[in-house]
């Protein structure tokens, strides 16, 4: 086991490196540079001389491969350098957002399996009755609707029924659960929905396929009671597929959030992502780009080992 | 003479004497599809007593297996339902029951073994916790006492180490111990009757034979009825006490066994029992057939609904005929009954076979020499290991004759056949196809030789392309390979190579779905011969066919060897097929070539104690052939490829073996002329 993760994470590497490889190459193709944004984008007239001058302080004068060289030698040694724009550590930067962001996604992805199991299981189940056709209905709507869309029906509802509105400020969970959760489970549901309707329709046509297989007529020839059929012998196989979907989803909250957290004014990753972007902070959307894809590798990695967990054949085969 | 009169006299009474277990009457079962309703099952009964095997015979989507489902209250929801009729089991009608009765039925009283081990267990669970669920259910058990019974259940079945084998997974059994293991689980709770839905279809045959020898022991020690739902009638001659035969719905004929076999009394069972080649007759001229297809039931013809294919046919046939009652039980659904041994006899016998003789010092078609494939397979935490699939394979194959490859799953048969083609590139050795190395041949060189190699595969569903017409699939090689000029010369030859294969040119337009499995075997054939070859790989083509269209298929391939000259590689499972179309045979175990001779003298008189098994095992539809003789079952299982045995690969379950068979690996040695077998003890 230990050998197959150590191996895993080997190969990583190489896929981390071509990943960092693109970022930083194609992040300098684009003309302009977070100098010309700093001190020209007012239009102000700022001379050539100044600009110079600033782009030796932020090291943008070295030859690309040089610069190339000093973040992979500060990715090694954690060191990722400063911000660009602020001059802030940019551990720090991620540092302060990432325990949301993180939150949200984890809360986002408890209520889609909440409701996403047994949404599906009952789809499947009662294929083409009107329960069917209602979760259809419903996971299709989760689907076409967007998540900042139900965000702010989300808080004009609160705001009419309970004359609630977003915090401006934060609370981390350890700092008071109450005033936390009640801040994040808004944006976790709006984008949870989504999350939700994604995953349901994977299980319910996972769970119409199980439901077909010769083993599960096995196990009702041995008069396994219909419950049990279902519970025991459909959902550990059905859940299969829909693990994948669940990983996959859940990296990619860890930075799409970017429109709901503007609607729920939360300081998260996703918004880090887009002002970094509109400022070409290089430093700073290298490491995020590396940070997201880092979380990608590593939650397939889960996925997979969960896989092996639930799915004897894998493990030991 | 009075006393046999007074035995058989018995014999027959049995039944009627004691109330039988199961009574299926007058079942109608039907299915809402999206082309309209079939009646799957149409006013069919058969009785089960206690005790006896009962089989049901029949071709595929005769309503035998349906028939089954119903009375496990099994049939797919909601399309299907029962729809009239009653399901007898001592006094309760089974079709009258809620499905909690029915729940607790299941499994306790009424057992099921159905026909694919390799899926009909949950791969996620494992062994123990399948076979406790009944124990659990229906018994009440706890698990420590489940657990106990099930180490039990597992020995009775045969499986060695049953402690620590109730802690694995489906994966790691093989076809034949799932097998077992289901019959495990249908005896949890000692049923009154198993139902089993063709048991050894997905077996080997010396599997089929430990797992039918099994069942049938543990069904008389145990008195369990058994019903066995197949379409192989070797096995019923040997395991079966009464036969029901059906078709299209109905039953056409029911007696015991002996009845049927000897004398049986309408014209499907004849057609039946005459069409599959017989390892225990000479081997005849073409095989008779049984003409055209079962009939469509979305719309089932009126009268008798074999009276289309049948050769007794007669003005009366337009009548729906009730089952006659014969003499001593039999039963037949045939009007003209009486007629049939009469009209048999009048018919003229089958041609003999032209045999095909290789020309002497002519140079042979086709010689592979010394052909070895190493595949490196992943075991697991990303490590790899090595199978010989093929090791040391080397024959001839001389112009116009057939060679049959014959062995049992996994002995690398049919990578023989794929390296021969190119289709896998061989680990070492030569394959000379008219004196040319493939290995070697360019690219341009193989494109011309592929011109005259060709293939037919097994399955005739999933090779050929669903989204292309017939016609299309037949041009394609052709237009591609620039043998015609035009589209319209590739249309003319298609409809041409219909005819050839025996289906009309109006088939072209049609789509592969819209084809019977033996139509779209006939395509395969078709194809194959568009680029005019010379050579033909034939990998397992009938495996897949009922018996009355694989005797169709293999007097075409048989006609065209005839006509054409062809040159046949005819790898297969089943001996007696191979037998009734090979000059020579190559019997292969665990990737190596164990023994080689012509046709005759191998099944006269097989060498190698590995031949000799499988003939021992294969089924003859015969009574009282198969009842004379002993079980002589082959132990054990064939190892695994990854980590074979030392020495001789087949000492591991040889009668014969000694411990020098462990240390020397027997090569292949003329033992008689013309007769080579790879055996140190001969």
């Amino acid at each position: 086991m230990l050998r197959y993760i150590v191996k895993r994470v080997a190969l990583m590497i190489p896929m981390l490196f071509t990943v960092a490889l693109l970022t930083f190459f194609l992040l300098r193709v684009i003309p302009g540079d977070i100098v010309e944004v700093k001190l020209r984008a007012d239009g102000g007239n700022v001379s050539q001389e100044v600009i110079e001058r600033e782009r030796v302080r932020l090291g943008l004068d070295k030859p690309l491969v040089v610069q190339f060289g000093d973040w992979m030698k500060g990715i090694v040694t954690f060191d990722y350098g400063t911000s660009m724009w602020t001059g802030q550590p940019i551990s720090r930067e991620i540092g302060i957002r990432l325990g949301l962001s993180m939150q949200v996604a984890v809360m986002a992805a408890i209520v889609a399996v909440l409701i996403a199991v047994p949404l599906g299981t009952v789809s499947a189940l009662f294929r083409d009755s009107w329960i069917d056709y209602l979760v259809r209905i419903v996971t299709i709507a989760g689907l076409a609707v967007p998540s900042f869309w139900l965000g702010m029906l989300i808080i004009l509802g609160l705001l009419s029924l309970f004359n609630w509105s977003p915090p401006v400020t934060y609370t981390p969970f350890f700092t008071d659960p109450v005033a936390n959760l009640s801040q994040l489970i808004w944006p976790a549901l709006a984008v949870g929905y989504r999350y939700a309707a994604v995953v349901a329709r994977m299980l319910r046509s996972s769970v119409l396929e199980a439901l077909q297989e010769d083993y599960i007529r096995t196990a009702r020839a041995k008069g396994v009671f219909e419950r049990l059929v279902i519970v025991r012998h459909t959902l550990p196989n059905a859940l299969l597929p829909a693990i994948t979907v669940i990983g996959l989803e859940f990296a990619f909250l860890m930075g799409g959030l970017v429109v709901t957290e503007q609607v729920f004014n939360l300081n998260g990753i996703g918004r880090l992502f887009v002002e970094a972007v509109t400022r070409n902070d290089f430093t700073l959307i290298q490491t995020l780009v590396m940070m997201i894809a880092v979380m990608f590798a590593v939650v397939n990695l889960i996925v997979d080992l969960l896989y092996g967990v639930l799915d004897p054949r894998v493990t030991n085969q | 003479m009075l006393n046999t009169l007074e035995i058989a006299g018995q014999v027959a009474a049995r039944p009627s004497a004691r109330s039988p277990l199961l009574s299926v009457e007058d079942l109608r079962v039907e299915f809402d599809t999206s082309r309209g309703l079939v009646r799957a099952v149409d006013g069919v009964s058969w009785n089960v007593y206690p005790g006896e095997t009962m089989a049901i015979v029949g071709e595929s989507g005769c309503g035998k297996s349906v028939s089954a489902l119903a009375v496990m209250g099994l049939l797919a929801k909601p399309a299907g339902r029962v729809a009239g009729g009653r399901i007898m089991f001592g006094d309760r009608d089974l079709t009258k029951l809620s499905t909690s009765q029915l729940r607790e039925l299941r499994g306790r009283d009424i057992a099921m073994v159905f026909q694919e081990p390799m899926t009909s267990l949950n791969p996620v669970l494992s062994i123990g916790t399948q076979l406790a669920e009944p124990l659990r259910i229906h018994l009440g058990m706890n698990a420590q006492e489940a657990r106990e019974r099930s180490i039990e259940l597992l020995g009775l079945v045969g499986i060695a180490d049953a402690a620590r084998r109730l802690d694995q997974y489906p994966h790691q059994f093989s076809g034949g111990m799932r097998q077992r293991v289901m019959i495990a689980i249908a005896l949890t709770c000692n049923p009154k009757l198993i139902i089993a839905d063709e048991p050894t279809t997905a077996l080997d045959v010396t599997i089929q034979a430990q797992v039918l020898e099994l069942m049938k022991e543990l069904s008389q020690k145990l008195g369990i009825a058994l019903v066995i739902i197949t379409h192989n009638l070797g096995i019923v001659a040997r395991y079966a006490d009464r036969l029901t035969v059906m078709y299209a719905g109905r039953v056409v004929e029911e007696g015991t066994a002996e009845q049927l076999f000897a004398r049986p009394r309408h014209p499907y069972t004849l057609g039946l029992l005459r069409s599959v080649p017989r390892l225990d007759r000479p081997r005849a001229g073409l095989l008779e057939t049984i003409d055209g297809l079962p009939p469509n039931l979305l719309a089932p013809p009126t009268g008798c609904r074999f009276a289309e294919r049948c050769f007794l046919r007669a003005a009366v046939c337009e009548d729906d005929p009730p089952l006659f009652d014969l003499a001593e039980g039999q039963r037949s659904a045939c009007h003209r009954h009486a007629k049939l041994e009469q009209a048999l006899a009048a018919r003229p016998a089958a041609p003999p076979l032209p045999e095909a003789a290789p020309s002497d010092g002519e140079a042979p078609l086709l010689s592979v020499r010394a052909l070895r494939k190493d595949f490196h397979v992943p075991v697991g935490q990303g490590r790899q290991g090595l199978v010989r699939a093929v090791d040391d394979v080397s024959f001839d194959v001389p112009r116009g004759t057939t060679l049959g490859v014959v062995g049992e799953s996994g002995c690398g048969k049919t990578t023989v056949g794929r390296m021969i083609l190119r289709l896998t590139p061989q680990t070492s050795g030569e394959v000379l196809f008219e004196g040319t190395d493939i290995a070697s041949a360019s690219a341009e060189a193989m494109r011309k030789l592929r011109l005259r190699m060709q293939v037919v595969f097994q399955d005739p569903f999933s090779s050929l392309n669903p989204r292309m017409s017939i016609g299309d699939t037949l041009n394609e090689p052709q237009l591609v390979y620039r043998k015609v000029r035009n589209r319209r010369e590739a249309d003319e030859n298609s409809a041409e190579l219909l005819r050839r294969v025996g289906l009309v040119p109006e088939m072209a337009s049609r789509y592969p779905h819209q084809l019977s499995g033996g139509q779209r075997q006939r395509v395969g054939i078709a194809r194959a011969l568009a680029m005019q070859p010379s050579f033909i790989v034939c990998d397992e083509p009938v495996s897949a066919l009922d018996v009355s269209v694989q005797a169709q298929i293999m007097n075409l391939l048989t006609d065209l060897q005839n006509s054409l000259g062809m040159t046949f590689l005819f790898i297969a499972h089943d001996l007696a097929v191979v037998r009734h179309i090979s000059q020579r045979i190559v019997v292969m175990y665990l990737g190596r070539v164990v023994e080689t001779a012509d046709c005759d003298d191998l099944y006269r008189e097989p060498l190698h104690p590995y031949t000799q098994a499988l003939l021992d095992a294969a089924p003859v539809p015969d009574p009282t052939i198969e009842r004379r003789r002993a079980a002589r079952v082959l132990k054990g299982e064939p190892p695994s490829p990854l980590n074979p045995p030392s020495g001789c690969t087949y000492h591991t379950r040889c009668p014969r073996a000694t411990a020098e068979c462990a240390g020397i690996v027997p090569p292949l040695r003329e033992v008689r002329p013309g007769h080579f077998a790879a055996c140190i003890k001969l």
